[in-house]
């Protein structure tokens, strides 16, 4: 290994030169610098990062060098192809990112511009607060029953300890259905589900019955002749009446708020003994927090299980039903009951479709 | 049941510092809802008692008006102008001094008028807002009366510091109809002191009976008593503060003889009747009313008799009462001219409840009387009634009773009630003491017999509502208070949530909703005329109606057979109110008509038998739940993207296919036709074989008779015919890559393109994954009559790529399928 002392022609290996480099580099930098876009940038690129570029025809000439100055000179090239590089690199990042910049901000759109081309439907707020009820008691393991709105005058009234003649019977504002024998009405109240449900099954039972009734009642501000009511009914051993305060309670807490609590006043349903009309209190009220009528309620009548089958000595129950129109009254803060039974989709649509 | 504070407080000793609001709440905790309070409104300045001295008739008017002297206790009477007539000379009556403001802020002034200086005004009850009924001025007593000297304040005399608490009194508690029930319950409410006005004993009058009365049916009348009076003065007034209860209570002043039938039945309970003895012929007979038979009553109704149900008094001449509820027009007191009654028969009896009912329900007469004895009058009081009725009228019109009183009475013993004292604690969840619950038994009326927890309680004769433990629990815990009852939630054994057909309808609701549509519930009341609008032939079956009886409106008697009439009207409603763009639904039960047999009515003494049950529930028909759609205006709407998209048929049949999807099943679609649908877009939906629903464009008759807007779309669907969606069986996914072919073809007019897509499926087989319609084209090159239908088809195996043999395989034989089923030829 003598090559360290060959000689060799200095001329020939110029290219080498640290001088010579520096400009090679200061060059492609000059160039780099003065593209004006990416075009530019690519139509200079092959001078000076091409095949032959000065950095890489520099890097051919190595060969000549005698070993002893091969080293230093490949260090030398390296660092320049690497600062020619990345020279290139960072123009070339900076003209994309002019691009991008230009071309994004063209085409930046106006993001305030409706899109309603597909309308907003709604359930109506009598349905979802009705869901929203039996949702309730399901979670206290309560099934919910149906029962039809056409009824067996017997179920509506007799199963339920209101005898032919008994005032409660005229004051329901029944309507009748003919002919005067069908034995039919439109049920005054979703009672008869108690009724039915005791018939069809054996305690326990704990059920909800939601649904639509009648009275002959003019619509006005405050009636409807057609409304809603949810009943709920529990048949088991040993329940009292705190049993039946616990369960509203809980029920007003889950629909108008933690605060809510309800207060009792006697009353008499025939089919309910001892009863009670309960009012709730309403914290949100739009006249103010205040106790608002809600519903019916008591202990199911002992006539009443005897009617269905049931021993009123082994079990007792508890009974209630409360008017949703009246709730979502106070709820939502309706003034008008025309409002709800109208149909007008300015009334329904805010209210979506699981309000 | 109207309660003045101050007839309470004559039986009540109100504590002191007891306002009007601490009464509501003790009332509302009885159960006594507290309907309204009335307060009288307040008159300011000078109200004083005067009496008129001098009547100066002026007639040069075009009214009668009358200009009068009236000494008001000054110096000199003063001149007033009047132009009521009620009042004679001698009559003491309220006057309002000049500076006295009435109510409705009123100012009285010294004025001019009819040419006279008048120098007050004498009131009316309407003017001192004491009441609506009297027009006329409120004359307090004529020459001679007990009244108060002219001059005296007449704010007091005139009850104006009256308060009036109207109560709702359930149909239970019959006994609050009166003032002693009122008391009663007060006295416990309040803990306060009490008297008992039915407490008096009658005198024993002497002699023989003085008429001769028999009762026929004793099971409808245990109880009838009769007294009778002569020497009545038949001018003679009722005294002012009776009338001024009377008034008070909503009941107006007749006659001295029946103002105190009135007044003993507000005081005790005990309705009553007066009749004009000399107009009674003969013995009286309670009996029930033959054939034939007519009553003209006291409202003076010509009124057929229930023969055999109607339960009447009667005498020689037929009948001459409708027991319980109204009395006769032969027989009725009079109190003056041709009709002077000076001698009077007095009734005071006890009828059956559920009897009374009918009777008073049969003719529409909800009379005080009837309200009464319908929800039970104590037995007990007849003879004390006719003797406070007998007091009152020796008192102010002068009579004196005849003979001595009939008394039929056949009550049978009144029942015993076994309970055991800790059941009420067992109900009401508070741990009461049987010593608790004997007192507050006692402080009903009950007496109670027995020792330790095995009572025997007698309920008190005017609460015939306690029959049974039940009633006497209720009793316990509501003078107890509700107020103690503590808040525990039950634990219910896990339910099984909703039921399908439940989940189902909420699923459908939704999927509506969340597709644009609102949902609009509407009345399910429907006329023939709503059915003629939608074009029904005549045998459709949706005119057979279930009819209403009683309906609100006569044009729309009966009960709907399909939701369009009613979705309907709300689209016509919100279109009148300036929407323009509208999708609504609807879902809810209809109401099939048909003859079917008559729901039975049996006992409820135990659970009617397994035969009778299935006969009740089977009376009652089915009631399926269906859900509609009506579509009108844009479904799109135009905006800054482009124009806008009308609603069309096609919408309707999404709808549906919405509804479908919902429900988990398949929907098919074929052309039907049906009313109200135009006969060529009109699809009928089945799922399977069986056609559930319709949907597509309204007959344009049908928006012309409905003033809907023309191309107004709709849906109707029976959601209980959808069969149960089975459990959806997750497909096993192919990653292979799929091949994609389109393909058109020509086909004439009137196939269906479903038939080609079918077809097209069946050719493809297994390896076809989807298949889409992406176009339909009319025009050159394709042959009129004929349309192209482009369709998209996904291919693609589970286990292999697919190779273009394959691929074109499938193709050809989906397209020789097509061509087979159809006539479909491949578009070059």
């Amino acid at each position: 290994m003598s090559g360290a002392n060959d000689p060799y022609d200095p001329k020939q290996v110029a290219a080498l030169s640290p001088e010579a480099l520096d400009e090679a580099v200061d060059a492609a930098r000059t160039a780099f610098a003065g593209a004006a876009d990416l075009e530019g940038l690519a139509a200079v690129r092959p001078a000076h990062l091409g095949d032959r570029a000065p950095v890489l025809l520099a890097r051919r000439e190595l060969g000549a060098l005698p070993p002893a100055a091969r080293s230093d000179a490949g260090k030398r090239v390296n660092a320049a192809r690497v600062a020619v590089t990345e020279a290139y690199a960072a123009r070339l990042a900076e003209l994309e990112a002019e691009r991008d910049a230009r071309v994004l901000a063209e085409e930046r759109v106006d993001v305030t511009l409706p899109w309603d081309r597909t309308p907003r439907g709604a359930r109506h707020p009598l349905t979802t607060l009705t869901d929203r009820i039996a949702d309730i008691f399901v979670g206290m393991g309560y099934e919910v029953a149906d029962g039809p709105e056409l009824e067996a005058e017997w179920l509506n009234f007799d199963a339920l300890n209101i005898g032919r003649d008994h005032p409660a019977r005229t004051m329901m504002d029944t309507f009748f259905v003919a002919p005067e024998d069908s034995g039919l009405v439109l049920r005054t109240h979703t009672s008869p589900v108690q009724a039915r449900t005791m018939l069809s099954r054996t305690p326990p039972i704990y059920v909800v019955a939601p649904g639509r009734v009648y009275r002959t009642d003019e619509l006005d501000a405050t009636h409807t002749p057609v409304f809603h009511q949810v009943e709920g009914l529990a048949i088991d051993r040993g329940l009292t009446m705190a049993h039946l305060r616990g369960t509203l309670d809980h029920l007003a807490r889950s629909l108008f708020g933690a605060d809510a609590i309800t207060r009792w006043r006697p009353s008499y349903f025939p089919f309910t003994e001892p009863s009670a009309e309960f009012d709730v209190w309403f914290p949100e009220h739009r006249d103010g927090p205040r106790w608002v009528e809600w519903g019916g309620c008591g202990m199911v009548n002992p006539r009443v299980l005897v009617a269905c089958g049931i021993d009123p000595e082994e079990y007792s129950g508890f009974a209630f039903g409360m008017g949703i129109e009246r709730a979502l009254q106070f709820r939502s803060g309706v003034g008008d009951m025309r409002d709800i039974v109208e149909g007008d989709v300015r009334f329904t649509r805010p209210f979506g479709v699981e309000q | 049941m109207r309660v003045p504070i101050g007839w309470l407080a004559e039986y009540v000793d109100i504590p002191a510092g007891t306002s009007v609001e601490d009464l509501d709440t003790a009332f509302v905790r009885l159960g006594l809802e507290v309907e309204e309070i009335h307060r009288p409104e307040q008159v300011t300045g000078p109200l004083v008692v005067g009496k008129v001295t001098e009547i100066e008739e002026l007639t040069e008017f075009k009214k009668p008006i009358r200009f009068c002297s009236v000494d008001v206790g000054e110096d000199a009477p003063r001149g007033i102008v009047c132009g009521a007539r009620n009042f004679a000379v001698g009559d003491t009556v309220v006057v309002a001094l000049p500076g006295a403001v009435l109510p409705g802020g009123f100012e009285i002034a010294s004025r001019k008028t009819y040419d006279r200086i008048s120098d007050g005004m004498i009131c009316s009850v309407r003017e001192l807002g004491l009441g609506e009924d009297h027009a006329g001025i409120l004359v307090l007593g004529g020459e001679g009366a007990d009244v108060p000297p002219p001059g005296t304040p007449a704010g007091p005399v005139t009850g104006l510091d009256d308060v009036v608490i109207e109560l709702a009194v359930t149909p239970d508690r019959g006994y609050c109809l009166a003032m002693r029930g009122i008391a009663r319950e007060m006295g416990t409410g309040l803990a306060a002191p009490w008297r008992d006005p039915a407490t008096a004993t009658p005198p024993a009058w002497s002699g023989s009976p003085a008429w001769s009365v028999a009762v026929e049916d004793p099971e409808r009348c245990d109880r009838f008593s009769m007294l009778a009076l002569d020497g009545l003065d038949p001018t003679a007034p009722s005294p002012w503060w009776l009338r001024r209860r009377l008034t008070q209570a909503g009941i107006r002043s007749i006659s001295l003889a029946v103002d105190v039938t009135n007044y003993v039945m507000l005081e005790l309970g005990q309705p009553m009747h007066a009749f004009d003895r000399d107009k009674v012929s003969g013995p009286i007979t309670v009996r029930l009313a033959r054939e034939g038979e007519k009553l003209t009553t006291l409202d003076g109704t010509t009124r057929t008799l229930a023969a055999g149900d109607d339960l009447l008094i009667t005498d020689d001449t037929g009948p001459i009462g409708l027991a319980a509820v109204m009395g006769g027009a032969t027989t009725e007191i009079g109190n003056g001219g041709d009709r002077a009654t000076t001698s009077i028969l007095l009734e005071a009896a006890h009828w059956e409840p559920t009897g009374v009912a009918r009777t008073a329900r049969r003719h529409r007469l909800p009379s005080e009387a009837a309200k009464r004895f319908e929800r039970g009058v104590d037995p007990e009081l007849t003879v004390v009634a006719l003797a406070r009725a007998a007091d009152l009228l020796c008192e102010y019109g002068g009579a004196t009773v005849v003979g001595g009183v009939v008394d039929l009475d056949t009550r049978g013993p009144r029942p015993q009630i076994p309970l055991d004292a800790g059941r009420p604690a067992r109900v009401a969840g508070v741990p009461y003491t049987p010593m608790q619950v004997v007192e507050l038994l006692t402080a009903v009326g009950c007496s109670v017999d027995g020792d330790g927890t095995d009572l025997l309680v007698t309920p008190p004769s005017w609460r015939p509502d306690l029959t049974d433990p039940a009633d006497l629990i209720e009793e316990v815990v509501r003078l107890a208070g509700y107020d103690d009852i503590p808040s525990v939630l039950p634990t219910a054994p896990p339910g099984r949530g909703l039921t399908d057909v439940q989940r189902r309808r909420r699923a459908i609701g939704r999927a509506l909703a969340e597709t644009g549509y609102v949902e609009a519930p509407s009345y399910p009341f429907v006329g023939t005329p709503a059915l003629d609008a939608l074009g029904l032939a005549e045998d459709d079956e949706r005119r057979q109606v279930v009819l209403v009886r009683n309906p609100l409106s006569e044009e729309e008697p009966a009960l709907r057979t399909t939701l369009l009439p009613g979705l309907l009207a709300t689209l016509a409603r919100n279109l009148s109110r300036g929407q323009r763009d509208l999708a609504l639904f609807e879902h809810g039960a209809v109401f099939p008509g048909g003859v079917r047999a008559p729901a039975p009515l049996p006992g409820v003494e135990g659970r009617p038998d397994d035969e009778t049950l299935a006969a009740l529930l089977g009376a009652v028909p089915a009631q399926p739940w269906h859900v509609a759609v009506a579509l009108a205006g844009s479904r799109e709407p135009r905006g800054w993207w482009g124009a806008g998209r009308p609603a069309t048929w096609a919408d309707a049949v999404e709808a549906a296919r919405r509804v479908a999807a919902a429900s988990g099943v398949e929907l098919t679609v074929r052309a039907g036709e049906r009313a109200p649908w135009h006969p060529g877009r009109c699809a009928e939906l089945l799922v399977g074989d069986v056609v559930v629903g319709y949907a597509g464009e309204l007959h344009p008759r049908v928006c012309a008779a409905l003033e809907l807007p023309a191309r107004t779309s709709v849906m109707e669907l029976d959601v209980d015919a959808l069969p149960a969606a089975t459990v959806a069986v997750g497909p096993p996914i192919s990653a292979f890559p799929p091949v994609l072919q389109d393909l058109a073809l020509v086909v004439r007019d009137e196939i269906p393109s479903a038939a080609v897509a079918e077809a097209l499926r069946e050719g493809a087989g297994e390896l076809l994954e989807s298949l889409r319609l992406f176009d339909v084209y009319t025009g050159a090159p394709v042959p009129a009559g004929s349309r192209s239908l482009a369709f998209a088809l996904t291919l693609r195996a589970p286990d292999r790529t697919l190779t273009g043999e394959e691929a074109a395989a499938v193709r050809d034989a989906a397209v020789a399928a097509a061509a087979a089923a159809t006539g479909a030829e491949l578009r070059a």
